[in-house]
């Protein structure tokens, strides 16, 4: 009773303390690096979303291999919030410094520029955009109704895989796939050089 | 993990459904070329969420990436072979133009 009284006496002060506090809660959920962080990385899907939509609607086929470059960095600033360096470093290597040369020179090598009347896309361009369309809701969808047996944050909370533990992996139990890749990359490297070569008789 | 798996799913998907689109629309091999890479990222980055947030041993999807970039690298390399080879003899890498095969 009697506390039922203070209660009441002090009402303003309490719901105002109450508040405060929630407030202070929230705050410290959420440090203002975190926040940061958050949508910065929010910013980075973004961009990479424009540099796709870009990469795929440039007419000028060099400007889509520069905007595909920029999406994929921005794929490797995701793969560092994931927590996956190594992988990082893997796609600015390959990608970036490989993948992206190759098809920069097969442009430059192939692509008739001073011909602009040239059609970049073909007759089924709106019923691809329908179906992408559709795809892309199902897609969603299905993700948001699907209850995904995420790790709680005790798991999340251990550290970052070490390019050690993906060594041990590739020669533990991976060993296997590890030497068909290292087989499949000679033969297809092989293959390229044998089919892009001129024929010494012509 | 600061974003929810959802939300690195979705741009994942938004990411796969452009490339897929590039792939069709696309009249250049070149560029049909450079959005299957697209496609592939957006599923590297699938892989790598899981192995983040679902995956008891976070080894697993990181390799199973390593192992999608490989293979996109080989593909890109025979693809390309191929585009030089066919515009050395076509004059032409519009996939629409060459209609060998087809009746």
């Amino acid at each position: 009773m009697r506390i039922a009284v203070s209660d009441a006496s002090f009402t303003p002060p309490r719901v105002q303390g109450r508040n405060t506090r929630k407030g202070l809660t929230t705050l410290s959920m959420m440090p203002p690096l975190e926040f940061i962080i958050k949508m910065g990385i929010y910013a980075l899907m973004t961009v990479c979303v424009a540099g796709a939509l870009l990469s795929v609607l440039f007419r000028n086929l060099f400007h889509a291999a520069l905007a595909l470059t920029g999406v994929l960095l921005g794929i490797a600033g995701i793969y560092l919030a994931l927590h996956a360096d190594f992988l990082a470093m893997i796609q600015v290597l390959i990608y970036v410094g490989a993948v992206m040369t190759l098809v920069i020179f097969a442009i430059m090598l192939t692509e008739r520029f001073g011909d602009a009347s040239l059609r970049q896309f073909n007759h089924q361009s709106w019923a691809a955009l329908g179906g992408g369309i559709l795809l892309l809701t199902f897609l969603v969808r299905m993700i948001q109704t699907t209850p995904w047996p995420v790790k709680n944050q005790a798991a999340l909370a251990s550290p970052a895989v070490t390019v050690v533990q993906l060594g041990e992996a590739l020669l533990g139990p991976y060993v296997f796939p590890f030497e068909i890749i290292s087989v499949i990359l000679i033969a297809a490297l092989i293959g390229a050089i044998v089919v892009a070569r001129k024929d010494l008789e012509a | 993990m600061i974003i929810p798996l959802e939300h690195f799913l979705i741009f994942a998907a938004v990411l796969f459904v452009i490339g897929l689109c590039g792939t069709l629309v696309r009249r250049n091999i070149v560029g049909i070329l450079m959005s299957i890479e697209l496609m592939l990222n957006a599923v590297n980055i699938n892989l790598v969420a899981f192995s983040r947030s679902t995956s008891l041993d976070p080894v697993t999807g990181q390799i199973f990436a390593i192992f999608v970039v490989a293979l996109a690298a080989a593909a890109v390399a025979v693809g390309l072979a191929i585009v030089i080879a066919l515009y050395r003899v076509r004059k032409t890498i519009c996939a629409d133009e060459i209609s060998l095969l087809k009746w």
